[in-house]
């Protein structure tokens, strides 16, 4: 076989591997409740078609080849352990399996059941987001590890650790009962925006090559929209992700100066983009039940509305983060409610709301004391205001923020 | 717990720092300071000379070696050194991304032997 054509072969087996990973470890670990092994059997079968596919061809069904590859491997697992380990669901699964029929041709989708699995309460919030880039879209510890700021090998720790819990802790693979499914979504919500902020915040994005986190958030939210279509707040969320995501570009001048959202020109942001979250955020009012995505998503489309009638409606965002206030204050709403309230009565107001906050909360938030400074220095009190500066240039990660906030400073 | 932030300088970045007081990026380190100071997790920090100024010395079969230059043959270079008190690592890799630091070369975040073992070494 030519070279193309091999690099051909490579192609589809990638965009296989990215289309159906989520699908196979779903549905395996759903019948196994061994996510770990899963993942294994996987892996295994990817190698497997990388041997395979150059020579022979790709299979028609080429899911089906991998899933069938996948399961020869835990078999395989299994005959060469000295001591049998696998699980009971594992042998079951194996025993039915082997009878099954339709398996060769289609499986469940069982994703949906695997997202609550990864975000559920007995399961350490701060693992949420990574065991879902891991066994929904097949990123590896090491990657996950570079956008959380943790070390390679203690997020492959805290990972197997999560596994472990969910083999054994009796996690169970199902969608919640109605009663309790407004807070189990929630989660799930929460853990697919943590992995979009930590895109958005990796501005630099090392290497281009690389899918971007922010992308792969969107793309989880796409599936969980297409699992759970009548979710106001799913939709609320897409449409948050797809509005911040059609200005990002734009957050940098051509130099790789930091332009901030009121400097930036509406003209260079994505139309296709912001139209996209309009219609889901239009879909998701329809339902009547408002929550905190689509309220984001609706301060969002404010800034987006700037676009065409060139003005922000500062008092309405005010409004808008009041709300959000009122379902769960967090310290970064109150630190936007103060911005935006400063926008539309005046800097000492949004000063007000920003004292009124506990400052041990604030000692390590960045946008808390670039507000501040900002507002202090619209009010002309310097030496308070260059105080402000240092404590958000001094918190900043971002070297293009730090330079823009040195600027400003003076 | 104790955590050492180990700064590591490229040699443009000594360089720079040679002309005394015109380092562009001294605004930043200065705001970095006072944003660990008060937020009550600074123990102590300092910066060292240019690795030039550095002496290396050896005892080798009771014979002294000394050598001119820093210790390690490494292109970027232990430029200064920060402690600080802070509850887990995590929170240590947090502060480590914020120096400015890390984004003109390297910072290493290194735990401090715990008290005990300290007071065993310094008596």
């Amino acid at each position: 076989m030519n070279e193309i054509n091999q690099e051909d072969t490579h192609r589809t087996i990638e965009r296989v591997a990215r289309e159906s990973y989520g699908r196979l470890v779903a549905y395996l670990s759903s019948r196994t409740r061994d996510v770990a092994g899963a993942e294994d059997a996987l892996g295994n079968a990817l190698v497997a078609a990388l041997a395979h596919w150059p020579q022979d061809g790709v299979p028609q069904n080429p899911e089906a080849w991998l899933l069938t590859a996948a399961r020869r491997s835990l078999i395989d697992v299994i005959r060469h352990q000295q001591v049998v380990l696998a699980s009971e669901p594992t042998l079951q699964f194996l025993k039915e399996s082997s009878t099954e029929a339709a398996l060769s041709t289609e499986f469940p989708d069982e994703r949906l059941k695997l997202l609550f699995v990864c975000a559920h309460p007995a399961i350490d919030p701060a693992m949420h987001t990574p065991l879902m880039l891991q066994t929904v879209l097949g990123l590896d510890a090491a990657r996950i590890a570079q956008s959380f700021l943790i070390a390679p090998k203690t997020m492959g720790q805290r990972l197997f650790r999560a596994k472990t819990k969910i083999r054994s802790g009796g996690i169970p693979f199902e969608i919640p009962q109605e009663r309790e499914l407004p807070e189990r979504l929630d989660a799930v919500l929460e853990a697919i925006y943590a992995a979009f902020g930590i895109g958005w915040d990796d501005m630099a994005g090392a290497d281009q090559r690389r899918r971007d986190l922010a992308e792969e958030a969107i793309w989880l939210a796409r599936v969980l929209l297409q699992l759970m279509p009548g979710e106001a707040e799913v939709q609320g969320l897409l449409a948050l992700m797809l509005h911040c995501q059609a200005r990002r570009p734009t957050r940098r001048g051509a130099d790789g100066r930091y332009v901030p959202l009121s400097e930036q020109d509406p003209k260079q942001w994505s139309l296709p983009l912001i139209e996209e979250a309009e219609r889901h955020l239009a879909e998701a009012s329809k339902y009547g039940r408002p929550g905190r995505f689509q309220l984001e998503a609706a301060i969002q489309s404010v800034h987006a509305e700037r676009g065409r009638s060139g003005r922000t409606d500062w008092a309405a965002i005010a409004l808008f983060y009041e709300q959000l206030n009122r379902i769960s204050p967090t310290i970064g709403r109150r630190t936007g409610y103060a911005a935006a309230l400063a926008e539309a009565n005046g800097a000492e107001d949004g000063l007000a709301v920003l004292d009124a906050i506990d400052q041990d909360a604030v000692s390590a938030y960045q946008p808390y004391w670039a507000v501040r400074a900002h507002l202090l220095q619209r009010l002309g009190k310097g030496p308070e205001a260059q105080h402000a500066y240092d404590r958000a240039i001094g918190l900043a990660e971002d070297p293009a923020v730090r330079e823009f906030l040195l600027q400003k400073r003076g | 717990m104790q955590f050492a932030l180990l700064i590591y300088h490229s040699p443009e970045e000594f360089a720079m720092r040679k002309n005394d007081y015109n380092d562009p990026h001294l605004g930043a380190w200065r705001a970095y300071y006072k944003a660990l100071v008060e937020a009550g997790v600074y123990v102590g920090a300092d910066a060292l000379e240019v690795p030039e100024t550095g002496t290396t010395v050896r005892v080798k079969e009771g014979k002294r070696r000394v050598q001119d230059g820093p210790y390690a043959d490494t292109k970027e270079q232990l430029a200064g050194f920060i402690i600080l008190e802070l509850p887990s690592v995590d929170a240590a890799l947090e502060w480590a991304a914020r120096c400015p630091g890390a984004s003109l070369g390297a910072v290493e975040v290194r735990p401090l032997a715990p008290e005990a073992k300290r007071r065993g070494f310094t008596g």
